[in-house]
């Protein structure tokens, strides 16, 4: 299901720019919907407002529509759900999975914290040099622009994140370093749409922690029957999958 | 280890990792930073039409690209990380497919973020006119023109969109044959909207009439030259604060000439 909107979000971003539809024109930065409104990642307009420049007020609002979005819904949705560089990773993991590569450093070796070092980092350096700093190596737009351009060195920088989370670190640019991904994890703490866990059919098989890129949130299995309230819970629902017993379920809620 | 060593060791391997924090953190940055410079370190690159300074113009921009996809003739590109410019940002190549005038400019009003600005382009009656464009200044090489070794050439002249307005050409006796002569195109820089349609269409090897930003080539003569032969120019001199620099009552000075009660003390 999250692959059909991910792919029906690229597909809608590619036909904007070779068959000009105007459903959804521009890309994962800022996006024109039917020509009527405008949607922007709110961590490059915080960037560019770092910067030193006041942008213009579509992108504001485009900014501010997209944090409410995420707000109520659930931040991380955007990592396993719209994200184009999930599939990359996603299949390093599976490549991985298949494969039985054992990453160079183990993921719990670094800690998951990172990225909200690295998602100030940016800010801080927009300010020093008057741009912003993360949209200069974004590879979730340099995916965007090798899928639609060809740019070879754009697809240089993807297949490095897929060797890097292949080889050096599991779930090593989701899980680790995007300061995308770490932003909506702040904004997303609150979402309402969770994960349930049901500790009386819970059978202890840990299949769920297997699986899930951020196993973090997944502290209460088996412990106590709770929503998964995590911010960095991406809500791609592999857990749901793969439980045999019921435990898990998605839910909505306001705890 | 007693419980205060532990407490301390505790405290110590604390501090540890805060100064390791600190490293990386200042380390990734470096790194982060140096990168940024190089890729801020510009060549340069023509941007599109109504694009604010370029200083502010890489702030604003937010890499959306929906500029690159309006565009009809494919002149505009997003900046990969191997271009010249700030990752992600439009810009174009004049030589290989420069812009095309279009005369409702489609790539403007889609900006959303303000890089782009409509108010840029207004002409007298407040109407989008795409001939006030300021994207850059063409600029002509007259060692490698042939058109100045006396071979007649008018292919910039020809494809300007502002023919004998922003490239005109000017006759001059070719003393080296004694009969014929030089058309020699010249581009006014009041009129030159650095489409670059004369860059694509000119017909040497490398062109020799380029385009390029007008900050680069632009001088500035200061406020303090006026050109007295024009009264519109004339008329700033009215503007100007006379400075008093002379007080009109010179009276203190001659008093202090002439008084001269100073000079003898009462003993």
């Amino acid at each position: 299901m999250r692959r059909i909107v991910q792919l029906a979000i690229m597909i809608l971003f590619v036909g904007s720019s070779i068959y000009g539809w105007k459903i959804l024109d521009g890309n994962y930065s800022t996006a024109d919907v039917l020509g009527v409104f405008h949607l922007s990642d709110p961590y490059s307009v915080l960037q560019i407002l770092a910067s030193g420049f006041i942008p213009a007020s579509s992108v504001l609002i485009g900014a501010i529509i997209i944090t409410l979005f995420y707000f109520v819904l659930r931040g991380r949705m955007f990592c396993s759900w719209v994200c184009p560089l999930n599939f990359i990773t996603d299949s390093a993991e599976w490549i991985r999975e298949k494969l039985h590569i054992q990453p160079l450093i183990k993921s719990k070796d670094v800690n998951r914290n990172m990225r909200y070092y690295v998602l100030l980092m940016g800010l801080i350096l927009s300010a020093i040099f008057g741009f912003a700093a993360f949209d200069v190596i974004n590879p979730i737009s340099m995916l965007h622009r090798a899928i639609i351009f060809g740019s070879l060195s754009g697809l240089f920088v993807v297949l490095f994140i897929f060797f890097f989370d292949l080889f050096i670190l599991k779930h090593g640019w989701c899980g680790h370093i995007c300061p995308v991904g770490a932003f909506y994890s702040f904004v997303g703490k609150w979402g309402i749409l969770k994960v349930f866990h049901k500790h009386e059919n819970c059978t202890d098989c840990m299949k769920c922690k297997l699986v899930c890129p951020e196993v973090q949130v997944l502290d209460i299995i088996g412990l106590k029957t709770d929503n998964i309230k995590m911010g960095a819970c991406t809500n791609c629902g592999a857990c749901i999958d793969v439980c045999n017993d019921d435990a898990l379920e998605f839910k909505i809620t306001i705890k | 280890m007693n419980k205060e060593d532990h407490a301390m060791a505790t405290r110590r391997e604390a501090v540890k990792n805060v100064v390791k924090g600190v490293g990386y953190f200042s380390l990734g940055g470096l790194a982060w930073g140096g990168f940024i410079k190089e890729s801020k370190s510009v060549d340069f690159v023509l941007r599109p039409p109504g694009a604010i300074q370029e200083k502010d113009f890489v702030k604003a921009c937010i890499k959306c690209g929906l500029c690159v996809n309006a565009c009809p003739y494919d002149t505009l590109d997003l900046a990969t990380i191997q271009s010249s410019t700030v990752t992600g940002t439009p810009f174009f190549k004049a030589r290989e497919v420069p812009c095309y005038m279009c005369l409702d400019v489609p790539c403007l009003p889609p900006c959303p973020s303000g890089a782009l600005d409509v108010n840029l382009l207004k002409n007298d009656s407040e109407e989008m006119d795409i001939n006030k464009a300021k994207m850059g200044l063409a600029v002509i090489n007259k060692e490698t023109c042939v058109a100045f070794w006396g071979i007649q050439c008018d292919a910039c002249y020809r494809a300007c969109p502002l023919i004998d307005d922003a490239i005109i050409v000017k006759t001059k006796r070719n003393e080296r044959t004694g009969k014929h002569a030089y058309l020699i195109p010249e581009v006014s820089a009041d009129s030159c909207t650095g489409c670059g349609l004369c860059e694509h269409a000119c017909i040497t090897e490398l062109p020799a009439i380029k385009v390029f930003p007008r900050s680069m080539v632009m001088g500035k003569e200061g406020s303090h030259y006026i050109k007295g032969w024009d009264a519109d120019d004339e008329k700033r001199l009215n503007d100007i604060k006379k400075v008093e620099k002379y007080s009109e009552d010179n009276s203190g000075a001659i008093d202090y000439l002439n008084n001269s009660d100073d000079l003898f003390t009462d003993d």
